[in-house]
């Protein structure tokens, strides 16, 4: 971590760490504009620019019509002439109507122009279930961008690091997917230090050192993860917690040490088991130190299905919990 | 078919000097060669594929002249070569586009015809259609945040372009907040090979205008001097914080959609030869002849100047070489990436 006047640390959950982030950024760069759906006299719907807009004016915080694409589409022609935009998708699963922005356009500008124009944009947006949040409030959506080359995505856990990568991806001259689980908004709470600092884009971090088995994980699934361990160190086991953080670019290194040394990976994410980021971790550990391992690797990830429904077995069906990802370390580190 | 207008017949000259009206025709007689040579290239086996503007030469050369160089943004589309060597790209940097050279200004990584350029004010943009406008509407309101008035975007597309949902975001925000911003749609009646009736059923785009809150206007798009005169008063009026205009000029599409279509399949021989009729390059050379304004020998001249250049540039680009397979690696972000593998 990169601290540059760091003196003493104030307690935040999330939303605090993420709204203080964003009101730093438009104190210290006049070129930052906020724009995205209700984010002017209503705060955002989860009161993360409450009282910006009466400090920065409308023009800098930019309540937008009901369009995603244009949100982000606007954005990326700000970015083009030398603005810093920060857009909001109110939830993650309103994203689709901009995938090509994202896709398409701001992931290829620096590429396609061979350098001439870039695109230093941030995208945030809140995602993840738990909330009773339905099929169209709780949607995971990093594997549908992972994919793409140019663009970054970040998955933060807990309060400090939201800061560090959020300055840092407001710094990044390209653009970033900073992704806000948001049953962690209010739920989790931790020591963030003071003043201006930012954590490197593409570092995990190892929570929790163990010896018997590496559980690589980020967003709600790292507390959760986190949970498990000291359930399995309660019964004797050790267990090896990393948060992964950065999901592009990702941190091969740290993954593979880990595995090296406890010979054994579960990959625990929200999101559904097919072609998600596990998927990529496994592939990655199998062609880099497959003769390291010994256990097949296994992926503690959603059921193949849609999304999880509103009534509450539904989601709790389709969510994990720390006992269930207890049970999963249990068996792998017995294997 | 959409009604199109006639050719100019008088000459009302609209404030433009005699020497502009020559850079204008200049400008159309160079798009014109440019935009064949494309088409000879691919002929010729020398470059894959080429994207025709036959037949938009007026409306480009009369927008170009209203775009000031060092000012304006111009976010266009593939079928702007006139507009792009109408503020200020060369024979040559067109010809790197095609031959897909290292010199180029995307380094041969896009399509023909996809240009860009920081020095001329034009904005990179892709293939997918109105994607580009939500990025003029944002370099539209960033120089409106930053109080720089006198500066306006000029945003262009074709017909079919219109229908994307993008497209109207757009529209509805740039009049939300009255940005120097400039819609001109280059409607040529066809989208590839979709004609406008099943593109739209009200076909006067410029109506819509009404609907978003801002001014709007039609016009006969193969008269140079009138898109001139039409485009400049929406630009003036962007530029001194009067808001965005809708504008749609109406011309033919005499050619293909590109190399690679076959136009055959959706409309006669006989349509084209009546498009061709109202061909905007010798009606303005005719009127610039009668009104005196210039000599045919003159005018020849020049056409003689015009292909003089295009084979020096087509000669001097394709001497240059291609990038190196390494320049696939470069420019994904900034500084050095070291891809997954």
């Amino acid at each position: 971590m990169a601290v540059t006047e760091t003196s003493a640390t104030t307690v935040m959950n999330n939303v605090e760490a993420v709204r203080a982030t964003l009101y730093e950024a438009m104190k210290n760069d006049d070129r930052t504009v906020i724009l995205g759906e209700d984010v002017g006299p209503r705060g955002n719907v989860f009161l993360i620019t409450k009282d910006f807009i009466e400090e920065f004016g409308e023009t800098r915080v930019i309540d937008t019509p009901i369009a995603e694409a244009s949100i982000v589409g606007i954005a990326v022609g700000m970015a083009m002439e030398g603005l810093r935009p920060i857009a909001e998708i109110q939830f993650a699963d309103f994203i689709y109507p901009a995938f090509n922005q994202i896709v398409g356009e701001a992931a290829k500008i620096r590429y396609r122009s061979n350098g001439e124009y870039t695109c230093p944009l941030v995208i945030r947006t809140p995602y993840g279930g738990g909330v009773r949040g339905a099929l169209s409030h709780s949607v995971s959506i990093e594997a549908l961008f992972y994919h793409v080359p140019g663009l970054k995505i970040l998955a933060p856990s807990f309060p400090a690091d939201m800061k560090g990568l959020l300055n840092a991806a407001i710094d990044d001259p390209d653009p970033v997917l900073f992704l806000e689980h948001k049953k962690t908004y209010r739920l989790i709470k931790g020591e963030v230090p003071n003043g201006h600092y930012t954590i490197p884009i593409g570092k995990a971090n190892v929570l929790q050192e163990g010896t018997q088995l590496s559980v690589v994980s980020y967003g709600l699934y790292v507390h959760w993860a986190l949970e498990a361990a000291k359930q399995l160190a309660n019964e004797g086991m050790s267990v090896e917690v990393i948060d992964l953080r950065s999901i592009r670019p990702m941190d091969k290194e740290t993954i593979l040490k880990s595995v090296e040394k406890t010979r054994k990976l579960l990959i625990v994410h929200e999101d559904n088991k097919f072609g998600g980021i596990g998927a990529e971790i496994s592939a990655m550990v199998a062609e880099e130190a497959l003769f390291h391992l010994d256990a097949p690797i296994r992926r503690h990830c959603a059921p193949d299905v849609p999304a999880m429904g509103y009534a509450l077995p539904l989601e709790e069906e389709y969510m994990s919990s720390p006992e269930r990802i207890a049970q999963a370390m249990r068996e792998l580190v017995a294997f | 078919m959409t009604d199109v207008g006639t050719r100019p017949q008088t000459l009302d000259k609209r404030g433009l000097s005699n020497d502009q009206l020559l850079a204008m025709f200049r400008n159309m007689l160079l798009q014109r060669q440019l935009d064949n040579r494309g088409f000879q290239l691919n002929r010729q086996g020398k470059v894959p594929f080429a994207l025709g503007s036959e037949g938009h030469e007026a409306i480009q050369a009369g927008a170009a002249m209203a775009f000031r160089r060092g000012e304006d943004i111009l976010a266009p589309y593939y079928r702007d070569l006139g507009l792009a060597v109408g503020i200020g790209l060369t024979p040559f940097e067109i010809l790197l586009s095609l031959f897909a050279r290292a010199e180029d200004h995307n380094g041969g990584r896009q399509f023909p015809n996809h240009y860009s350029s920081k020095a001329a004010g034009l904005m990179s943009f892709s293939s997918i259609l109105a994607a580009h406008i939500p990025h003029a509407v944002g370099a539209a309101y960033a120089f409106k945040y930053r109080g720089e008035t006198g500066r306006a975007v000029l945003a262009t597309c074709g017909d079919g372009t219109t229908s994307e949902g993008e497209w109207h975001e757009s529209m509805n925000f740039a009049a939300i907040h009255n940005l120097p911003f400039v819609m001109l749609v280059e409607n040529n009646g066809w989208a590839i090979s979709t004609p406008l009736s099943k593109q739209m059923a009200e076909p006067e785009i410029w109506k819509r205008a009404a609907g978003y809150g801002m001014p709007g206007r039609r016009f006969n798009g193969l008269d140079p001097i009138e898109t001139y005169a039409v485009v400049n008063e929406a630009m003036e009026r962007a530029r001194s914080g009067g808001g965005p205009s809708l504008i749609e000029g109406t011309c033919y599409r005499f050619l293909a959609h590109s190399t690679d279509d076959n136009d055959m399949t959706y409309r006669t021989r006989e349509m084209v030869e009546e498009y061709r009729k109202h061909d905007p390059v010798p009606a303005f050379e005719a009127l610039l002849i009668d009104n005196g304004i210039a000599t045919k020998e003159r005018l020849d001249a020049m056409r003689k100047d015009v292909l003089r250049e295009t084979n020096e540039a087509t000669d001097a680009a394709e001497a240059l070489p291609y990038p190196q397979p390494s320049d696939l690696y470069t420019h994904v972000y900034e500084g050095a990436w070291q891809p997954w593998q």
